[in-house]
C-alpha cells in the first residue's frame, strides 16, 4: 500500500455535494496530475464535516488546514501553493467569527468544534466511506470480532444496558432493554431493522451518518443480530437519499466480499445478512409499525400496539428496530466499555446527541454534543449566534412532534427528561432556531400543515382533529380569530394526544400547545388586536407611512406595483390599505425609512 | 473473514495510509519547497524521504513542506522535529543524503552532524 505525504479530504456529504464538491474533486484530480503529484498526495471524498454553512469544505493533512467555501477556481492555488510549495493559502482558510483575530485555522482550532464531542460522528469527515479498509484501520469491525469470539449474547445485552444508551430516534427508550425483549421473545426467525427514514423537516443527522460512516451501522446491526439471535437485517432508508443509498450499497458489497457479512463470520457459526428497503418518503413510515408494514411490501400504515415489534414485527416475527444514530454508538460501547460511554452525559441521558442546526443561526450544520449541554451553548458557542444582530426568540426541537423552547429556558440542559419537562422533546435531532422576525402562530401552523399532509388517515382523531386545528390556525392568522379559539385549540389538542392511534397523531398537537404555552400573547394579539407582532401574517399586515419622516420624494409611488400610494410632491404620502398587496417594495425603497409594518 | 488476525492484517496495512489523519504526534520532516528550494532540487529530496519512510514502514512520521526558510544558498533545506528534542536543520541535501538521515537520525536517533547547518556554516 502506498504512503502519501499529504491527504486532501473533500467533503462529499449532501450539503457540500449540492454546493459543488464534485467539481472540486475533478479539479483536484486534474491539478494533481498536472503537477505530477498524484503519487504523493491522496485525494479522499469523505462524509459530512458538519459545518455545512461554509461548504464546500476541504481539509489538508498533515497540517489539518481547514479551507471553506472552496470553488473549483481555487483549486489550482491550493495545489500549487500548499501542496507543492507548502504555503497554506491563508485567504481561503475558514474565518472564525467567534474568535477575535478572525483568522484560523486548523480543524481543531475552529470554535465550532471545540465544545463538540464526536462519538457517533467520529469517522465522518475522516475516512473515505467507500473504502472498508479505512473503516477497519480506525478499529472498524473489531467490536464485532470481540462480540463473536469473546462474549455471549447476554454479555452484549448487559454491556449495552450498563452503558445507559437510549434510542436516538425520538422516544428515548433504553436500547439494552429493547434488545433483551427481542432476545427473550420466542421464535426461530428474528429480524434486525434500522430506521433510516428520517422524515422530520430540517433533519439530516442520519443521512450524514449513513453517507459518512455506513460500515458502523452494518457492524452494529450484525452485533445486534448476534445479541438477539437473528440472521437477517433490513435498513429502511428513504429513496430521496441517493448518496446514502449508494454508499450503503457499496458498504454491504464490500463487507460481504471480506466475509464480514454472510456465512460463518470470523469462523464462528454466526451468519448475518443485510438488505436495503427503500422508502418513498412518507413521514408516517418512520413510525415503527408502519415501517415494518412497508418493509413487508404492504401499505405503510400503523397498527395498534401491543403486540410490540419485539414480539410480533416484520412478517409477524420478533423484530428489533433501532435508529441509525443509536446503532452508530454500539461498536464504540463494545470497544471502550459501558463505563466509558456512561461517563458522558447526564444521570438519565448518557452519551452524546447529534443535532442538525438550522433556521436563524450563523453556523447551520451538524453538531454533536454531550447530553446535558445547554441550548445556549449550542446556539451561541457552537452555532455562532443569530445572524444580523437579531434577538433569539425560540428554538424548536423534535420537529413536527416536538415543541418550542423560549429564551427563558436557554439554560436548560438538553436531555430527554429536561426537554419533556418544559413541554418539548428531544426528537430525532432537528433544531430550528427562530428570531424576533418569526411569528410563533405561523410556525405552529407550518408544522401542523405538515402533519395534516402526512397523516395516513387511518384513525379519526388524527385525520379529522388535526385538520380542525389547522382550520382554527388559518382563521387566526388570516385575521378572523375569535375569543375562545385558543381554548378550542387546547381542548382539541389534548384530546387528539390522548386518542390517536400512532405517534404521529399523538404528537401532532405539540407545536401548537407549546407555542400557546409560551407565546399566548402572540395568539391574543392576532385574535383581539388583529395584529401580527412579528409582521409575518400577511392578512394582518399593514404598511404605514410616518407623516413625520416622509419627505414626499415620490419614490414609493414608482415602485408600488398596484399604485396603492398617493400624495403631493414634498408632502407626506399615504397607502390605500384596500389596494395594498403587502409586497413591501415601498418599505425597502424609502430612503428615509418612513414606511414600516404597522 | 475467517479470523481476527485477518482483520488485524487489513488494519495494519491501511493504518499507514490513514495515520496522517489520526494524530499528529511523532516526528515531522519539513522540506523547504519555495521556488528557491524547488530550483535547488528539493522535490527529489522530498520524494526520497517519503520513499524511505514507506520502505521502512515507519509509523508516526509526517513529511511536509514549507516555504522559503531564508537561506536560499543552502537549499534544499530540511528540518527534522522529533518530539522533545531540538529541531535539527539539514542543508544542501540530495536524495542520497536524505536516505542516510532517515536511517541514522530518524530511526537510530543519531544526528548526521556533517549535513547540519552548523557544519555548513563553519
Ligand atoms: C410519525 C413518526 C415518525 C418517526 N420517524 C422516525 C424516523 O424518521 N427515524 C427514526 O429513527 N425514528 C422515527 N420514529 C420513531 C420510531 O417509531 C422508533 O421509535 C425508533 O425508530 C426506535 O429506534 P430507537 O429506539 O433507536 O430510537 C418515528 C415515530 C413516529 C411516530
Ligand atoms: S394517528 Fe394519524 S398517522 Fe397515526 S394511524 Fe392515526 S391517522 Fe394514521
Amino acid at each position: 500500500m502506498k504512503l502519501y505525504r499529504s491527504h486532501v479530504l473533500v467533503c462529499g456529504g449532501t450539503g457540500c455535494h449540492s454546493s459543488g464538491s464534485a467539481g472540486i474533486i475533478d479539479a483536484f484530480q486534474a491539478e494533481l496530475k498536472k503537477h505530477n503529484l498524484e503519487d504523493e498526495i491522496k485525494l479522499v471524498s469523505t462524509g459530512c464535516f458538519g459545518l455545512c454553512a461554509v461548504g464546500p469544505v476541504v481539509v489538508v493533512y498533515p497540517e489539518g488546514a481547514f479551507y471553506s467555501g472552496i470553488k473549483a477556481e481555487d483549486v489550482p492555488r491550493i495545489v500549487e501553493e500548499h501542496l507543492l510549495k507548502g504555503r497554506i493559502v491563508n485567504d481561503l482558510l475558514y474565518h472564525d467569527h467567534a474568535k477575535a483575530e478572525d483568522v484560523v485555522s486548523t480543524l481543531d482550532e475552529v470554535e465550532f468544534y471545540k465544545k463538540q464531542k464526536r462519538m457517533a460522528l467520529r469517522n465522518c469527515g475522516v475516512i473515505n466511506p467507500e473504502k472498508i479498509e479505512e473503516y477497519i484501520a480506525f478499529d472498524g469491525y473489531k467490536a464485532l470480532a470481540r462480540v463473536l469470539t469473546e462474549m455471549t449474547p447476554m454479555d452484549v445485552i448487559n454491556e449495552i444496558k450498563a452503558s445507559g444508551l437510549r434510542g436516538r430516534g425520538g422516544a428515548g427508550f433504553p436500547t439494552g432493554l429493547k434488545w433483551e425483549f427481542a432476545r427473550k421473545a420466542p421464535g426461530d426467525k428474528k429480524y434486525v431493522c434500522c430506521n433510516a427514514d428520517e422524515g422530520d423537516p430540517g433533519a439530516f443527522m442520519d443521512r450524514s451518518l449513513l453517507e459518512g460512516d455506513p460500515h458502523s451501522i452494518l457492524e452494529a446491526m450484525a452485533i445486534a443480530g448476534y445479541a438477539i439471535g437473528s440472521d437477517q437485517g433490513y435498513i429502511y432508508v428513504r429513496a430521496e437519499y441517493p448518496i446514502a443509498v449508494k454508499r450503503l450499497t457499496i458498504a454491504i458489497e464490500q463487507a460481504k466480499e471480506l466475509g464480514l457479512l454472510g456465512k460463518n463470520i470470523f469462523g464462528t457459526d454466526f451468519s448475518f445478512d443485510i438488505e436495503l428497503r427503500l422508502g418513498a418518503g412518507a413521514f408516517v413510515c418512520g413510525e415503527e409499525t408502519a415501517l415494518m408494514r412497508s418493509i413487508e411490501g404492504k401499505r405503510g400504515e400503523p397498527t395498534p400496539r401491543p403486540p410490540f415489534p419485539a414480539v410480533k414485527g416484520v412478517f409477524a416475527k420478533p423484530t428489533l428496530l433501532n435508529n441509525v444514530e443509536t446503532y452508530a454508538n454500539i461498536p464504540q460501547i463494545i470497544l471502550n466499555g459501558a463505563e466509558w460511554f456512561s461517563q458522558v452525559g447526564t444521570e438519565k441521558s448518557k452519551g452524546t446527541k447529534v443535532f442538525a442546526l438550522g433556521g436563524k443561526i450563523n453556523n447551520t450544520g451538524l453538531v454533536e454534543v454531550p447530553m446535558g449541554t445547554t441550548l445556549r451553548e449550542i446556539i451561541y458557542d457552537i452555532g455562532g449566534g443569530i445572524p444580523n444582530g437579531k434577538k433569539f426568540k425560540a428554538a424548536q426541537t423534535g420537529g413536527p412532534s416536538g415543541g418550542c423552547i423560549p429564551a427563558e429556558h436557554l439554560d436548560t440542559p438538553i436531555d430527554y427528561d429536561s426537554l419533556a419537562k418544559i413541554g418539548s422533546m428531544m426528537g430525532s435531532g432537528g433544531l430550528i432556531v427562530m428570531d424576533e422576525d418569526n411569528c410563533m402562530v405561523d410556525i405552529a401552523r407550518f408544522f401542523l400543515d405538515f402533519t395534516v399532509d402526512e397523516s395516513c388517515g387511518k384513525c379519526p382523531p388524527c385525520r379529522i382533529g388535526t385538520k380542525r386545528m389547522l382550520e382554527l390556525l388559518d382563521k387566526i392568522t388570516s385575521g378572523n380569530g375569535e375569543e375562545g379559539d385558543i381554548e378550542k385549540l387546547e381542548e382539541l389538542g389534548n384530546n387528539i394526544k390522548a386518542s390517536a392511534l400512532c405517534g404521529l397523531g399523538q404528537t401532532a398537537p405539540n407545536p401548537v400547545l407549546s407555542t400557546i404555552m409560551y407565546f399566548r400573547d402572540e395568539y391574543e394579539a392576532h385574535i383581539k388586536e388583529k395584529r401580527c407582532p412579528a409582521g409575518v401574517c400577511r392578512n394582518l399586515l399593514r404598511y404605514v407611512i410616518s407623516s413625520d419622516l416622509c419627505r414626499g420624494c415620490g419614490l414609493c409611488t414608482k415602485v408600488c406595483p398596484v399604485s396603492a400610494i398617493s400624495g403631493e410632491r414634498k408632502a407626506p404620502h399615504i397607502i390605500d390599505p384596500d389596494k395594498c398587496i403587502k409586497c413591501g417594495a415601498c418599505a425597502e425603497k424609502c430612503p428615509f425609512h418612513a414606511i414600516t409594518k404597522g | 473473514m475467517k479470523s481476527i488476525q485477518e482483520l488485524e492484517q487489513i488494519k495494519q496495512r491501511t493504518l499507514q495510509e490513514v495515520n496522517l489523519r489520526k494524530d499528529r504526534k511523532g516526528t515531522r520532516v519539513v522540506v523547504g519547497m519555495a521556488t528557491c528550494g524547488i530550483a535547488a532540487g528539493a522535490r527529489p529530496v522530498l520524494l526520497a524521504f517519503v520513499e524511505e519512510v514507506q520502505k521502512r514502514n515507519l509509523q508516526d512520521i509526517t513529511v511536509t513542506q514549507t516555504g522559503c526558510v531564508g537561506v536560499c544558498r543552502l537549499e534544499p533545506i530540511v528540518e527534522v522535529y522529533k518530539p522533545g528534542e531540538e529541531k535539527v536543520t539539514y542543508v544542501k541535501l540530495t536524495p542520497e543524503k536524505a536516505k542516510r538521515i532517515v536511517a541514522e537520525h530518524i530511526v537510530n536517533g543519531q544526528v548526521v552532524t556533517e549535513y547540519t547547518i552548523g557544519a555548513a556554516e563553519k
